[in-house]
């Protein structure tokens, strides 16, 4: 009996907070549009019983589905979120793992300070934090001025509204979510094993390939999903710092939930990129899955 | 004992259920009412005003389509409101509770009547023009101080936006604004909605396309003020704003407004009490004060909007009721185009040719 229930609470957990509002979305996206509240047709009604339900699912169909199929900015916008966040986690990835090497090989009395500096930040709003940049990267802004002071450029370089000051805050807001992984994974290395790779003839180099690389690996692996799955449908950061020409899902989905008006559309772009993120979430699933059957 | 702490319970329940129902919720432009009004406002009904802003009628309208947002005054502009209207998002305004309906300027309830007719729903909040916001000296060292400040040559013809790109240009980010500009710009039916006239406004659009820096429809005004981008495309008192900002900081930026002398669009914001407001009287008490002449001419004053009361015009300071640029000339006034709503397919049409201009897919 307990133990029915021990296992009753994630699956509840998981039908209250991701299959119910799925299954919310689907059925919109399903739906027409309509000049009412809300703002899409038909709505359930039971007061009229079994014959209201059996009406209310013959008027469902799949034409948002095939719409998305007709007009290839949603595979561009698709495809340009991925690629996106493809680069900016490879960035990300460059710039985190130094950091994480530099916090697992520091004196072990040092390692809480450093790991309090990384989360730190996080304590201030994200929103401000964007902003910041903003006031880092526009044409007047600190980063031009501390330039041309210095004489590097003679004329100020714009950065904001492009797709750089994009890459510059999603590897800045998402550092974190890669390092700590990749640190944990690090830290609990054995360094006797290096040791043992340069006795055997390795150069530091080598070792560093052969052995640190691969026994980072999970934590790399963790670290590469946890940025990049929350990068690919991600708004505010390429429409606060991006241009106007930043094309990503989430910008598609806001026009046909805001200015089209047209939610079943909306809900059958966010229905698509679901299933997009499902593959990289399930792979990941196995990768945890894998290396906790390895540590047994 | 016992009487005492049930009078006190009674007090207190009365003194709750009285603070909910005293709360007056508005949703308004940013930058849009002089704050003092405000906390005038309190002072003077004693209600609790809770005041939110917005910066498109887009983000407006989907709080209003979902339902329940809960606010009791909400300010779109007259070619969203006239659907919002037909979708039964607001209710009719009870008349016998805004004396103060007798101070507005009968010239523009005739022009909003077009879109509410009879004004059954709204009352006129201010109206302005679509036009140049232009930093003068900059764009005189770029295109030469003979080049005319008010045509739409300026942000539509390749070879002066080439120039003026490297002193920087936002645009509106608001389709039906910028698109009707377009078509009146080629001799077109401005408020046309056939999806093949609204097509040739394209080209045009993205042949600038590479020389704009921004679309966006509230950071030109401090982008302007401190001569970030030196012309945009934008709302006649968000300029004329940008202008007091540059003063203030006295930077040496000097902003000018004009109208297209090609013909502006002008725009209507009217103030409207949504179906589910949960305090309509409340809200009724807050038109009624916005209508007093005093209080309109104080906002007026301050966002640097033209107004559709007429009461209000003996208290306008006189760089606002003798500045063409809000209170435009007559002539200028029988030079500007209004515009209907889109119905859902041309409003798909005109996004998916924005996305397009925006983004190069």
């Amino acid at each position: 009996m307990r133990r029915a229930l021990l296992i009753a609470v994630p699956y509840v957990w998981l039908l209250a907070l991701f299959l119910v509002p799925f299954f919310i979305v689907l059925k919109i996206s399903l739906s027409d549009t309509e000049l009412a509240i809300p703002p899409y047709t038909p709505t359930l009604d039971l007061s009229q019983g079994w014959a209201g339900i059996k009406d209310f699912f013959s008027q469902l169909d799949f034409e948002n589905f095939v719409w998305l199929t007709e007009d290839d900015l949603y595979w561009k916008a698709y495809l340009s979120s991925l690629k996106i966040a493809v680069i900016s986690t490879f960035l990300t990835l460059l710039v985190g793992y130094p950091i994480a090497y530099g916090m697992a090989r520091a004196p072990a009395e040092w390692r809480p300070t450093l790991m309090m500096l990384v989360i730190l930040p996080f304590w201030t709003s994200f929103l401000i934090r964007v902003y910041a940049w903003m006031g880092i990267l526009s044409n007047e802004g600190y980063l031009n001025q501390l330039l041309l002071w210095t004489g590097i450029i003679s004329t100020p370089l714009t950065i904001l509204n492009t797709n750089t000051a994009v890459y510059i805050g999603i590897v800045y807001t998402y550092l974190p979510f890669m390092i700590l992984p990749i640190y944990s994974s690090l830290e609990r290395m054995d360094e006797s094993l290096i040791e043992a790779a340069e006795d055997l003839g390795c150069s530091r180099l080598q070792a560093f390939w052969l052995v640190t690389i691969p026994l980072s690996r999970p934590g790399i692996i963790a670290g590469c999903f946890l940025v990049m799955i929350p990068v690919i449908g991600e708004f505010v950061i390429p429409s606060l710092l991006g241009g106007s020409g930043t094309l990503m899902i989430g910008k598609v989905l806001w026009e046909e939930f805001f200015s089209n008006r047209d939610w079943p559309v909306a809900s059958a772009v966010a229905v698509v990129l679901l299933l997009i993120l499902v593959v990289p979430i399930v792979l990941f699933q196995r990768n945890q899955q894998k290396q906790a059957e390895a540590e047994k | 004992m016992t009487f005492k702490t049930l009078t006190l319970t009674a007090v207190l329940a009365l003194g709750t259920s009285a603070a909910f129902a005293e709360e007056v919720r508005v949703y308004n432009w940013s930058d849009y009412i002089d704050e003092e009004l405000l906390s005038k406002f309190e002072e003077e009904t004693g209600l609790t005003l809770i005041y939110d802003v917005f910066d498109s009628n887009e983000v407006l309208e989907t709080k209003m389509l979902a339902g329940g947002s809960g606010y009791d005054v909400v300010v779109p502009t007259a070619d969203f409101m006239q659907r919002q209207i037909q979708a039964g998002v607001y209710q009719k305004l009870d008349k016998s509770k805004l004396p103060n309906l007798a101070n507005m300027w009968d010239v523009i309830e005739e022009r909003t009547s077009r879109y509410d007719p009879g004004n059954e729903y709204s009352i006129n909040y201010m109206w302005g023009t679509t036009g140049l916001g232009l930093n003068v000296n900059k764009v005189k060292e770029v295109l030469g101080d003979d080049f005319p400040l008010d045509t739409m040559d300026l942000v539509l013809k390749p070879e002066n936006m080439e120039k003026l790109a490297t002193c920087g240009v936002h645009f509106l980010d608001a389709p039906t604004e910028i698109i009707p500009m377009v078509l009146q710009y080629l001799g077109e039916d401005p408020d046309s909605s056939d999806p093949d006239v609204i097509a040739k406004a394209e080209a045009p659009l993205l042949a600038v396309r590479p020389h704009i820096q921004k679309f966006h429809s509230s950071e030109y005004v401090n982008a302007l003020a401190n001569g970030e981008i030196c012309v945009a495309v934008g709302w006649s008192g968000d300029v004329l704003q940008s202008r007091d900002r540059a003063i203030e900081a006295e930077n040496g930026v000097e902003i000018v407004y004009n109208p297209f002398a090609e013909g502006s669009l002008m725009w209507s914001d009217q103030m409207l009490i949504p179906a589910d407001s949960p305090n309509p009287d409340g809200a009724h008490q807050f038109l009624n004060f916005i209508m007093d002449a005093q209080n309109m001419a104080t906002a007026s004053n301050y966002v640097y909007y033209a107004n559709g009361n007429k009461a209000s015009q003996e208290f306008l300071l006189e760089d606002v009721i003798g500045d063409p640029a809000i209170y435009p000339t007559e002539e200028t006034m029988s030079n500007l185009y209004t515009k209907s709503p889109y119905d859902s397919k041309t409003q798909r049409v005109v996004t998916r040719l924005w996305t397009k201009i925006k983004s190069g897919t």
